[in-house]
């Protein structure tokens, strides 16, 4: 098999450039996944960047490009990925290093949107009770609690792309959702308005790039739409 | 926070100043910033990752609290459970604390937004567990409180979120190199690096607080994210401090046959069942009355007993089946959902269909750096005399400046062994407790803090400046330091896994002292400035191999059976001569031990008794 990884490291590289790695097809097994082949080359080549955490798919750290589409190397089987592998850093991020970019714009975007519950304050401080909430309200928030924040929706968006600094992404916005949606949350109104922006959910142009890419199988698409909706028929 | 240049001989580095800084953002290092942000403290948060990347992420089942929403329960039951689980190694004033406070803190952490699963009347949902029951042993409790099989996730993403919503200053993807001492021997700061461009930087303040999790990564098979290399406790090691209780390591009876990711002990809650080659369901011979649920460490030796005698699965004979195909399918796609997307992803089966293959594998540290109750480090004095060999002065003397909480503490809630659900609530408690006394403390004492004029950050750049020399004299350059890690995974593999003997055991500290060797020459290939994770894993790697050899260490001394620690050559648990916790003293290679404490505040002490399931 040949792995073809877009390696740029600033300290020597003005751009981005191809290095090509062979490794024996008798060395991937059924169920080796990229991540292991990636550590491989790393024993080959110690000066290769990629972050990883968990190796599980549940930490988010190795989202990247690879043979045109976002995904987290560690839940992609290598095997199927064909005999020459294109992999290259998300796309949309400023890279860093090698297959590392910079998520700060991403951060900043999540962190914008308010993604913290706001319950009512009396409630929120009286820790002798929950704040009920019925099988129903919270089969609501199946779809968006699952986000994982590994940017490869977002990475995968023209929107995103054009305007990061504008346009929240879908990562964002999915959170905004969880929020709206969440039966515990008083404001509501606040957060819809803060979207009500031809530049926030409205430059959703509905290309649904975000929810093919997610590597959790999540549906973020349907949640900017679902938004919208709320957007449009808010309360005046 | 303020900021200044601050160049010294050979390493410029750059100087902040803040109350206190908290080092690790998994769930208890969140929880701790989290309070003293909205005390009003200017905090630190340091971590090796971006905070949501950190290794509670993956902790799946639950959290536990008696909230009686489902059957009957109160604190003291749980109580009762978790210093049984313990194998009576638990400290039981710790325990009676951490049940006591369950409640409320899960409560909090709803308020805080993590959207557990609901039952019909909008409680909390909360599910049976291993070693878990009713009015002190009668029936069988359900007391973990579960958002689905992604606790962990819905936790550290909400204590996240409450973060951001408080303003801490994070230091995301910074690695804590060393902690700053000064003359008297108070932690004042810590040296860390920014992994982006390998700039060196100094942050200064009266409290620091560890949080880093725990170490995995000593064993080949682990449920562990590859971060879990025991940094808080190689930096703790490195002062002095000694390691507690490190010969117990929870080997989780169902990780993924082969590969080591976990299968949450939800599966059992659910209803689950084990079986062998020969499709009997074996846990009724080993916990006749609660089988599946016994405490973890039962049904890992349970497994293991029955691979070892030949009635494993597949053609190796190497693991057991774990049978949820007896489910209804809506319990395995709403309560276990991340279960099945794990055995579909990297097992390619479905567990509606077919059984999961799983053997046991390196889950959780019970051991780890020692501290009282408000999360302050203890470090008993090393009586240096010979006669006094085995034993310590002032056995709860602190050290002034450092706290340490969750995993990489022993405070010690687990003792011999940790019941499911118990880590999730362990880290939010302590994370709290201790920074309320760090809150406490500062508000006593609020004159602003300076950097003391005598400190001892020369030798601490020096170690790390050994990272930055391409080819040492003494290099070995055919040597690195990947193959020096997969050495170790092996070597304690071999010799401290869940069954345990003298002499494979003493070969293993012999091999630890070899790799140490191996260690002490090695260089590295790679001297960019930008994400060098080979030099990352070289620092990794040595905090990994002083928990490595304080594991073997306290192991090898523990001449019994208890909880997580099985003795093949000592196989019953004896209460006259080890009902004590150990202390691995790194600097002079010794072991010490202290009392168990056996005094709870308010509940009648529970006295040792046989542990039957």
């Amino acid at each position: 098999m040949q792995v073809i990884i877009e390696r740029f490291n600033p300290e020597n590289d003005s751009q981005p450039y191809a290095q090509s790695y062979h490794i024996d097809d008798t060395e991937i097994a059924d169920d080796t996944m990229l991540l292991e082949l990636l550590q491989r080359l790393r024993e080959q080549d110690p000066s290769l960047g990629f972050r990883s955490s968990c190796q599980e798919g549940v930490c988010g750290s190795d989202g990247m490009n690879v043979n045109g589409s976002n995904c987290l190397s560690c839940i992609t089987l290598a095997k199927p990925l064909g005999e020459k592998i294109h992999i290259r850093a998300l796309p949309g991020f400023p890279i860093i290093k090698d297959l590392i970019v910079d998520m700060s714009i991403f951060y900043q975007q999540y962190r914008d949107v308010k993604p913290f519950l706001q319950g009512d304050a009396a409630l929120q401080t009286n820790l002798e009770q929950e704040f009920l909430q019925s099988p129903q309200e919270r089969a609501k928030l199946d779809g968006s609690v699952e986000c994982i924040l590994c940017a490869c929706c977002s990475s995968s968006c023209p929107s995103f792309w054009w305007n990061p600094d504008l346009f929240p992404g879908p990562a964002a916005l999915l959170a905004a959702n969880r929020f709206v949606v969440d039966s515990r949350d008083i404001t509501t109104i606040d957060r819809l308005e803060q979207q009500d922006s031809a530049v926030k959910a409205f430059r959703c142009r509905n290309i649904q790039n975000c929810t093919s890419a997610c590597p959790k199988g999540l549906n973020p698409s349907r949640a900017i739409q679902a938004l919208k909706h709320a957007i449009v028929n808010k309360p005046t | 926070m303020n900021s200044t240049e601050q160049p010294t001989s050979f390493l410029d580095y750059q100087e902040f100043f803040f109350d206190a800084i908290v080092i690790g953002a998994g769930g208890a290092g969140m929880r701790a910033a989290l309070a003293l942000q909205q005390d009003g403290h200017q905090v630190a948060m340091v971590s090796k990752v971006f905070p949501t990347r950190s290794h509670t992420v993956a902790a799946q089942g639950g959290i536990n609290a008696a909230l009686a929403n489902v059957s009957d329960d109160q604190w003291q039951w749980h109580m009762y459970d978790t210093i049984k689980g313990s194998d009576y190694l638990g400290d039981q004033d710790a325990i009676e604390f951490m049940c006591q406070e369950a409640s409320h803190i899960v409560r909090e952490l709803e308020h805080f937004g993590v959207p557990f699963s609901r039952l019909e009347n909008g409680k909390i949902y909360q599910r049976a567990f291993g070693g878990q029951s009713q009015n002190y042993g009668e029936s069988q409790a359900k007391r973990t409180c579960a958002a689905a099989d992604r606790t962990g996730h819905a936790i550290l993403h909400s204590l996240y979120q409450q973060n951001i919503a408080a303003g801490t200053e994070m230091f995301d993807e910074h690695f804590a190199l060393d902690l700053i001492q000064d003359e008297q021997d108070r932690v004042c700061g810590v040296l860390i690096q920014d992994l982006q461009n390998s700039k060196l930087k100094v942050i200064w303040a009266q409290h620091t607080l560890l949080a880093t999790g725990g170490a995995g990564q000593i064993f080949r098979t682990n449920s562990n994210a590859s971060i879990n290399t025991g940094d808080g406790l190689g930096m703790a090691q490195r002062i002095g401090v000694p390691l507690q209780d490190m010969e117990f390591w929870q080997f989780h009876p169902t990780g993924v046959a082969g590969k080591g990711m976990l299968i949450s002990e939800a599966t059992r809650g659910e209803g689950g069942i084990l079986r062998n080659a020969e499709n009997e369901p074996f846990m009724i011979k080993y916990a006749p009355k609660v089988k599946e649920l016994a405490s973890r460490d039962v049904v890992a030796r349970a497994i293991a007993i029955e691979v070892e005698e030949g009635r494993g699965c597949g053609a190796n004979k190497d693991y057991v089946l774990l049978d949820l195909t007896h489910l209804p399918t809506d319990v395995i796609e709403n309560r276990l959902p991340g279960i099945r997307d794990i055995c579909l992803t990297f097992l390619g089966l479905d567990p509606i269909d077919k059984p999961i293959p799983v053997f046991p594998t390196c889950h959780y540290m019970m051991g780890g750096i020692p501290t009282n109750i408000n999360g302050q480090v203890i470090q008993p004095d090393i009586a240096i005399d010979k006669n006094l060999h085995g034993t310590t002065i002032e056995p709860q003397k602190t050290i002034s400046g450092l706290y340490a909480i969750g995993e990489c503490a022993c405070v010690s809630v687990h003792g011999a062994n940790r019941l499911g659900g118990n880590s999730l609530l362990d880290i939010v408690v302590f994370g709290r407790q201790a920074a309320r006394h760090i809150s406490a403390q500062l508000q006593q004492n609020s004159i602003p803090f300076s950097r003391p004029q005598q400190h001892t950050l020369s030798h601490l750049l020096e170690r790390y400046q050994r990272w930055l020399t391409a080819e040492p004299e003494t290099a070995n350059t055919q040597d690195n330091v990947n193959a020096i890690k997969q050495a170790m995974q092996k070597t304690m593999e071999q010799g401290c896994s869940v069954f345990r003997d003298h002499t494979r055991m003493q070969q293993t500290v012999d091999a630890l002292q070899a790799i140490e060797e191996r260690f002490a020459k090695v260089s590295i290939a790679d001297q960019s400035q930008i994400f060098n994770f080979e030099r990352t894993s070289a620092l990794e790697l040595e905090n990994l191999l002083s928990v490595a050899k304080a594991t073997a260490c306290s192991a090898l001394a523990r001449t019994e059976s208890r909880g997580a620690h099985t003795r093949i050559d000592h196989n019953e648990r004896d209460d006259q001569d080890w009902l004590k916790h150990s202390l691995y003293y790194p600097q002079q290679d010794t072991v010490l031990y202290k009392p168990v404490n056996m005094q709870p505040k308010q509940h009648a002490p529970f006295i040792p008794q046989k542990r039957v399931y």
